[in-house]
């Protein structure tokens, strides 16, 4: 892949995508730059949905900014169907077919659909992902429902619920493990975030389940009853159970794909079945599935704003690459925040598989604090609430992989370090 | 015009809420709510609050390519 090239086309305008699309145009490409999406919107930015968006403070328009100059050409509102590797084309869904030199695939992932379809139909039953829906929803709350419930014990669920406890609407929160957030943040943090939405009044539910959910006449959402036999009365349900990666339109190309979005090599280059690079073929975002060089090359797919934003910014140099020589690898250490219940809560590096937590400085009480994570003797992630200020201090340690637990007695630290091992989560 | 934060960055020095206050706000002490799509009349306001962030976490553009988004290409 010496020759220069002339065209890229890049499948998913989103933030990923955008912001490939900046970078190229950096990074010096003069060629043509073609971005197509299956929304019909602008490229638009997703954490304001689940939080301001909802709640109604500001539009639900959040279209990305974007300089004047790109000279991109969007083809927006045709999903993609199919990626030819031997003619360099991006197939369409209206059959148009988009030839290429490089082509970054940036499709992210959808909102992960209710198993049980005929629940999922029923009108009040709804999916966090898209700008989409969070009109749907917002307008469903500005209708001040008797209650609200949560499927899931993600971050999504406990922003929606502290949208509606802050509008002053009923709100449960089902999960079905011990604890939320174990698995991304450990017990501590999950306990934390667990005693801070029951302290705002949200109705928490651990270890429960929907046995099935109750439709009216007309088909509208009426209640739902627990494994448990509770029933709760109910007409609006967001299912927030995780997402699936958008790589269906890939099949047949011969790509490896599978539950965990497109594999890539930590230069952003797409695998072939085979394991090789595809020759012109990049991945980025939500869809990727890429090779964490902070945990030893063990791969992972995060759905970060962060790494969207970092690893298409790689994808997009490596595409101009010269030769082999000229590749920088995706280094990112992984971020994301998330605000409920009015507290800011960042992590940094990757707190699952850690074996052992300890708060550094401020306190869980005072609700403001820092938190360290640790692993086999290293400090691997660090968290902060209402703490923003330390927390790239952290970074470096990750980053070189430090003695964990830190020294303790520093300036507005605590003289003892009490450190909390962790265990599995259980499922 | 489009506005953009990059919360990863943000650290809540709130130097936007005094640049633009109808605009940016802090719900708690570190949860930045922000206007998305200001009013282009708002432009110097919103320039002033993304130059006035030490941690350089806005980005805001004109509005060109909004009305093509609302003829629904």
């Amino acid at each position: 892949m010496s020759e220069a090239p002339g065209r890229v086309v890049i499948v998913g305008a989103s933030l990923a995508g955008l912001s490939a699309a900046k970078a190229l145009r950096t990074e010096g490409f003069s060629g043509s730059l073609v971005l197509a999406g299956d929304e019909p919107h602008l490229p638009y930015d997703r954490p304001p949905l689940s939080k301001q968006a909802l709640r109604g403070l500001t539009s639900a328009d959040t279209t990305l900014p974007q300089p004047a100059d790109l000279d991109l050409e969007f083809r927006l509102g045709v999903p993609a169907t199919g990626l030819d590797r031997a003619e360099r084309t991006v197939i369409l869904a209206d059959g148009s077919r988009l030839a290429f030199d490089r082509c970054l695939v940036a499709t992210g992932a959808r909102a992960r659909p209710w198993p049980n379809s005929a629940e999922a139909a029923l009108d009040g039953v709804f999916t966090l992902r898209t700008r989409d829906d969070a009109e749907r929803i917002a307008a469903r709350l500005r209708d001040r429902p008797g209650r609200v419930v949560l499927v899931g014990g993600g971050f999504i669920s406990f922003e929606v619920a502290s949208v509606c406890r802050e509008m002053d609407i009923p709100v449960t929160v089902l999960v079905r493990d011990s604890l939320p957030l174990a698995g991304a943040v450990g017990a501590p943090l999950g306990s934390f975030v667990a005693e801070v939405a029951r302290g705002a009044g949200v109705d928490l539910r651990l270890d429960a389940a929907i046995a099935r959910m109750q439709g009216d006449a007309r088909g509208r959402l009426a209640g739902l009853v627990l494994e448990d036999g509770d029933r709760i009365e109910t007409a609006c349900l967001v299912v927030a159970i995780g997402a699936e990666r958008n790589t269906a339109w890939l099949d047949g190309a011969g790509l490896a794909t599978d539950r965990n979005g497109l594999r890539c090599d930590r230069f952003c280059r797409a695998l072939g079945a085979d394991g090789t690079p595809a020759d012109g073929i990049f991945a980025a975002g939500d869809v990727a599935h890429w090779p964490n060089p902070h945990d030893g090359g063990a791969l992972v797919a995060v759905e970060h704003w962060g790494n969207a934003v970092a690893q298409a910014r790689t994808a997009a140099r490596n595409m101009l690459a010269g030769d082999a020589a000229a590749l920088v690898p995706h280094d990112h250490l992984p971020d994301f925040w998330s605000q409920q219940f009015g507290l800011t809560i960042k992590l940094v590096g990757l707190a699952a598989g850690s074996d052992a937590f300890a708060v550094v400085r401020g306190s869980m009480e005072e609700r403001r604090f820092l938190a360290v994570f640790g692993k086999a003797g290293r400090t691997v992630a660090s968290a902060s609430v209402d703490s923003a200020r330390w927390l790239p201090a952290y970074r470096a340690a990750i980053l070189e992989g430090a003695p964990f637990p830190p020294l303790p007695g520093g300036v507005d630290a605590p003289a003892r370090v009490a450190m909390q091992s962790l265990e599995e989560p259980t499922r | 015009m489009r506005v953009v934060v990059d919360l990863n960055r943000c650290q809540a020095y709130a130097q936007c809420v005094y640049a633009a206050p109808r605009h940016f706000a802090l719900h708690g002490r570190e949860a930045l709510v922000y206007d998305t799509a200001p009013d282009d009349a708002d432009r110097a306001e919103i320039e002033r609050a993304a130059l006035a962030c030490p941690v350089r976490a806005i980005t805001a553009c004109a509005d060109d390519l909004a009305a093509l988004d609302e003829a629904g290409r």
